[in-house]
């Protein structure tokens, strides 16, 4: 990257600096000095570097992206919102990286959730946030964290407090409402032992150009069980960067479900650091459609042994979109009887369509059980003809696979309001002659 | 109903069926005997509209129309079924939305509106208390994790629920056990009406003790070298396929 993109992301930054949360927090005002130098040597990624040589990030120095100075609920389209926002669940909606307290909807948490602005937390308790922030993902693992730890405005701070299981999910609503916005998001999820939650994140905005770039940092603690989706339905000229990062302790399950829909050029990074006997499931499904660039990165740490690893990313990718699976299992030296499962299937559906896949197993340890499998392709012509046989014409048939290619990761979703939601936008996305939803 | 004259079919530059012959009137059962290679599969294959075969010579007419001329889904809702002989798994969709997606796709080719939906929940429940299935098949995705007598006897609930008038059936006893077999064929006898034609592809005659067929043909190297009555089936048990082979290698 130029000197001169860097420089007009410093100067921008000395214009924002003084409004950031957290001011008071020696350690945090040290760790976003760090940062921003971190991030002022080293710019945004380059394909030169191993994890990002799929993804070309220099469109975004086009432009200038900034925060906005006044954040305002006043920007945001209620109805489109409704669209995205679940009835049944507890809503923390972000706008342009700030938490509006309006178009929230947290009536009746229980004793022991939390569920917070991040900068609020910040600047009256920021005590309670220091034992986590920063300990599930360093700024050295690359540059939008950084950038992120420098820049971010505000956030989610969510904790759920030990044995509680929550009744009904968190959604979390990051809203762009504004061209050329910078969006920087910064959310810590805390799920103490024994306790069970599930929490959704959403990722809107106006059809423009915007970056997007949250970090999210995990913790779940021993015995404990979270499920995190993440939908994200950027618009379709928008940059979105987003990291989860995920710490799991003993006996602890986490789930995952990546839906990358939207964005010109998305990428999100899944980490789990697995500690003894726990468990992660991380499933994914990305949608390309005309010059749509689609990255997903998961790294899984099998730190201790027994632990258990699956993964399933599913690509659909149309026009000239691309799609990047870069997939990474390490497996620790005493990381012993580690069970692991990594799975990339990718269909093609035009000759300009692109899908690079490249799952990576590093085992240290002798007494393990891994594999991994990869596919690309076109669709199985024995099962178009086998619909044909069944009175269905070629073209209902070809969609009818798709569709189903990339439903079976739908079907996996069991609350009904988030199913129906990511449901309608598959099928927005994709031809729809002769498939009836109403069946489905 | 089907008449098949001096049929021959090439895959690639490779002939595999060289002149075939075959009448086949309404209401009529007829069994395809072989062995391996003769060209059975080719056979049921060619005449549900798979790709990859070239006709080169003959005809295949079908209620007076070119058979040969009709896309795949064209031919199935003019009432031509193929069952499989290894039926395709197809994840992420049910059965009972194939069903109905191909009972419609029926109806729409023959002028009618869409079935009603509890016309076609009761119809589709009837069918399957005929074959003996279990009511959650009809949930699941298309044959995926069926075991391959589970596989057949949706093949055959298929058949039940499109009513379609020339049934080919390629292998259909293969893989199954004696208990299946008995349930698919029950299914199949259940379906015979004088409307209705069944062309049976297979190797073995043990089918042919629950289907009894009008006619026996025997296909090697890509002919039909002979024909006979459900006798011939038998005598084929008996002295194997090297027999007629012998014969035709004589004549």
């Amino acid at each position: 990257m130029n000197t001169v993109i860097k420089s007009r992301y410093s100067a921008e930054y000395s214009k924002v600096e003084s409004a950031l949360p957290g001011r008071s927090a020696p350690w945090l005002v040290a760790l976003r000095a760090g940062a921003l130098d971190k991030f002022s040597g080293n710019g945004f990624p380059s394909i030169r570097e191993e994890e990002w040589r799929y993804t070309n990030v220099s469109g975004i120095e086009k432009n200038l992206f900034v925060p906005t100075d006044q954040p305002s609920s006043a920007t945001v389209d209620k109805e489109w919102l409704d669209r995205f926002k679940l009835p049944d669940c507890w809503s923390f909606v972000l706008v342009d990286g700030y938490f509006s307290a309006e178009l929230s909807q947290l009536d009746g948490l229980p004793e022991g959730l939390v569920v917070q602005s991040l900068a609020k937390t910040l600047d009256t308790d920021a005590e309670q946030v220091k034992p986590y922030f920063a300990h599930a993902v360093s700024d050295d693992e690359h540059s939008f964290v950084a950038f992120n730890t420098a820049w971010f405005c505000d956030g989610l701070f969510l904790k759920v407090s030990k044995k509680l299981a929550l009744t009904k999910p968190v959604q979390l609503l990051h809203v762009t409402t504004q061209q050329e916005r910078l969006s920087t998001t910064r959310t810590v999820i805390v799920v103490e032992p024994m306790a069970e939650a599930q929490v959704i994140e959403t990722y809107i905005g106006v059809e423009q150009a915007y970056l997007s770039a949250a970090v999210t940092e995990v913790f779940v603690e021993a015995n404990a069980n979270l499920t995190l989706y993440k939908v994200q339905c950027e618009s379709a000229k928008a940059y979105h960067f987003g990291g989860t990062y995920v710490k799991q302790a003993r006996d602890a399950r986490f789930i995952h479900h990546n839906f990358a829909f939207g964005g010109l050029l998305a990428r999100s990074d899944i980490h789990c650091d697995l500690d003894n006997a726990s468990e992660c499931d991380l499933n994914g499904l990305y949608l390309g459609n005309q010059r749509q660039h689609l990255d997903n990165h998961t790294r899984i740490n099998h730190l201790q042994p027994n632990a258990v690893s699956r993964e399933m990313y599913k690509g659909v990718l149309a026009g000239r979109s691309r799609g990047v699976f870069q997939g990474r299992v390490v497996v620790a030296e005493n990381a012993q009887k580690t069970d692991s499962q990594m799975n990339n299937r990718n269909l093609l559906l035009s000759d300009d369509a692109e899908a690079d896949t490249k799952p990576q197993l590093e085992i240290y340890a002798d007494d393990v059980k891994c594999s991994h499998g990869v596919t690309v392709g076109q669709l199985d012509e024995k099962s178009v003809f086998y619909l044909q046989s069944r009175c269905v014409d070629e073209e209902t048939a070809r969609n009818m696979l798709t569709f189903a290619f990339a439903n079976e990761m739908v079907n996996k979703l069991t609350i009904k309001s988030l199913h129906d939601l990511v449901l309608t936008q598959v099928l927005e996305r994709f031809p729809q002659q002769g498939i009836s939803i109403d069946w489905l | 109903m089907l008449n098949i004259e001096n049929l021959h079919v090439s895959v690639g530059d490779k002939p595999i069926l060289k002149g075939i012959n075959l009448q086949i009137k309404p209401g009529e059962i007829h069994a395809i005997m072989g062995p391996n290679g003769s060209g059975k599969s080719t056979l049921s294959h060619v005449l549900s509209g798979k790709s990859g075969y070239t006709v080169t010579e003959g005809t295949v007419t079908y209620d007076g129309k070119d058979l040969t001329e009709m896309a795949p889904e064209v031919r199935a809702r003019e009432g031509v079924f193929l069952a499989f002989q290894y039926p395709v798994e197809i994840p992420g969709v049910s059965n009972i939305y194939l069903l109905k997606a191909a009972l419609n796709a029926i109806r729409k080719h023959q002028g009618l509106s869409e079935v009603d939906a509890m016309d076609f929940l009761m119809l589709v429940k009837d069918k399957v208390r005929l074959l003996e299935m279990d009511e959650k098949f009809l949930y699941r995705a298309v044959n995926e994790g069926f075991s391959g007598g589970e596989k057949k006897r949706n093949e055959i609930l298929q058949m039940a629920i499109l009513e379609p008038r020339l049934c080919i059936m390629d292998e259909t006893d293969s893989g199954l056990d004696i208990d299946a077999l008995k349930i698919v064929s029950e299914g199949v006898n259940s379906l015979r009406s004088p409307e209705r034609s069944f062309v049976m592809v297979t190797h073995y005659q043990r089918l042919l003790d629950y289907i009894k067929p009008d006619f026996v043909h025997v296909l090697a190297h890509g002919q039909i070298v002979k024909s006979g009555g459900a006798d011939l089936a038998l005598e084929l048990e008996e002295k194997g396929y090297s027999w007629v082979e012998n014969k035709q290698a004589a004549a």
